[in-house]
């Protein structure tokens, strides 16, 4: 048994706010599920599955289940960090295979530029070791760039490069929060936040959200909307594991990577347009090696001249703009992965950024920590003809 | 700049000789009487084979630099924050002291110089084990 086809994103929705001092966390849950419904030409009352993470609002999904009026017979709220939502659309699948619901939801939203947020959950085993370090995204992040560069010789010119193409792509969506072309020359001189980390290394921080929907085959012919299938999934932890054999230098995607690849039976050189969660730069280049676009410690060159700009680079990439100019909701860049996946394979990005004949397009990412412990979850995506 | 707030680490049945250890100066990591490999954070079961005959170890208290990144934003920056390899073999997330945090590098010796923790609504904390480098 398998993924392969087994179910279909019918509707994604990407909410146009990216600073919400005025809405609720739930209200914004609440307009980007009728957001992806509407994109679907389904409503509430069709939905029978309903996906959110532990960030959501209340207890477990329980709470936004009763809040959005949904009469459910799957719950899932699977927390894998950022890329939670990659993760989901392949639980949905798996749900939807078993016969468990036919039409799911997946909703994210929240407000860290508007409230208080909490990240960490009081209770780890790891807690005492590793809080009083200090260990924030950017110096975990900026541990893994090190190493790599000390192993590989990446250089921040490289890294700025991916900053830079998706600089490209952002100029050209209106809701980007930042939308201004920047050059290797203005990433390498932002401020270091943390080594070799500039500010131009890191993501955005935006309140909003996103929604999809995820259906059964024969629901998706029903729709007056393109066939996005599900072609493949994979998903993987990893993790200090007691400290021995630490390699900072590899992520659980090289795990999740070709396990979708392997369901999917494609290969990376078959992929026209790849979303690749972006929370820093090193994300990105990290997760190229380890899907297997180039080798390990060649993402330096692979990235560099552009070759993620649609358009001119090899790889076209994040073409709304990705976290890194355009939107990284609740601190989590999973579900506006999917949801410019889904653009790219219906015809319906930016003009220019749109892949000519984008048929075949993947979506990974990484939640949790790189540095220290996280998850990965990819997916793989086709356009029936 | 503000010092920066370190949370006191809460001992527990688990983990109480670790900070016994540090308090008199030493890093205890936990060894395996079944696969024979060391472990940090220490844990009860090993989690390199599941085995409950988990024992401490007294390390040296040496090591080198896996990787490194400095805090150069926020309360108490900059500071380093690093992962260094026990001679021992586990890795350990720690703090770097140094009076030039520039200077710090992959791959240099580092030894344990552990500092006094923050005190808390409780009281003061255990010893952290901070790393410096050799030389310092």
């Amino acid at each position: 048994m398998s993924l392969r086809n087994a179910a279909c994103i019918a509707g994604a929705f990407e909410h146009p706010t990216r600073l919400a001092p005025d809405m609720t966390t739930p209200q914004l849950h609440a307009e980007c599920a009728a957001g992806a419904l509407a994109d679907a030409g389904l409503s509430l009352t069709d939905v029978d599955g309903y996906f959110c993470a532990t960030d959501a609002p209340g207890f477990g999904p329980i709470s936004m289940i009763d809040y959005l009026g949904l009469t459910v017979r799957h719950t899932d709220s699977t927390e894998m960090g950022g890329c939670t939502y990659i993760q989901h659309v392949a639980h949905a699948a798996q749900a939807i295979a078993m016969g468990k619901c036919s039409v799911a939801l997946i909703t994210l939203a929240g407000r860290p530029r508007s409230e208080a947020v909490q990240r960490f959950r009081p209770g780890a085993p790891e807690s005492a070791f590793e809080q009083w370090v200090g260990l924030t995204n950017h110096t975990s992040y900026g541990m893994c760039a090190a190493r790599h560069m000390h192993e590989f010789g990446t250089t921040s010119e490289q890294l700025a490069w991916i900053k830079v193409a998706a600089s490209h792509h952002a100029q050209h969506n209106p809701h980007a929060m930042l939308p201004k072309v920047v050059t290797v020359e203005e990433v390498v001189n932002s401020p270091m936040i943390a080594d070799p980390l500039h500010r131009l290394d890191c993501c955005v921080t935006t309140d909003g959200g996103g929604a999809l929907v995820v259906v059964s085959p024969e629901i998706a012919k029903t729709l007056n909307r393109p066939v996005i299938s599900l072609l493949g999934a994979g998903e993987a932890t990893k993790g200090p594991s007691g400290g021995l054999g630490l390699d900072l230098t590899v992520s659980a995607a090289a795990q999740s990577g070709p396990r979708a690849f392997a369901e999917a039976g494609v290969t990376p050189a078959d992929i026209k347009y790849a979303s690749i969660y972006d929370s820093f730069t090193i994300t990105v280049l990290m997760q190229l090696e380890d899907l297997g676009f180039c080798a390990k410690g060649e993402g330096g060159k692979f990235v560099a001249d552009g070759n993620l700009i649609s358009g001119t680079g090899k790889l076209p990439f994040n073409t709304d703009g990705g976290g890194l100019c355009n939107n990284h909701p609740m601190f989590r860049g999973g579900i506006t992965k999917v949801i410019e996946a889904v653009r790219q394979l219906r015809g319906e990005a930016a003009p220019a950024v749109q892949v000519p004949n984008c048929d075949l397009a993947v979506a990974t990412g990484i939640g949790g920590s790189l540095g220290a412990r996280h998850g990965a979850a990819t997916i793989i995506l086709e356009r029936q003809s | 700049m503000s010092a920066r707030k370190r949370p006191a680490p809460q001992p527990n049945p688990e983990t109480q000789a670790f900070w016994d250890g540090l308090g008199e100066g030493v890093l205890r990591i936990k060894t395996c009487g079944n696969c024979h490999e060391g472990h940090y954070y220490p844990r009860h079961i090993c989690p390199h084979c599941g085995s409950a005959d988990t024992r401490w170890l007294d390390t040296a208290g040496t090591g080198e630099i896996y990787s490194l990144s400095v805090m150069r934003r926020g309360e108490g920056a900059p500071f380093a924050v690093a992962y260094v390899t026990l001679d021992e073999g586990p890795s350990v997330l720690t703090n770097l002291v140094a009076d030039d945090l520039d200077a710090l590098a992959i791959g240099q010796r580092v030894r344990l110089a552990p500092q006094p923790g923050d005190a808390d609504d409780i009281g003061d904390g255990p010893a952290l084990p901070v790393f410096a480098a050799i030389g310092d």
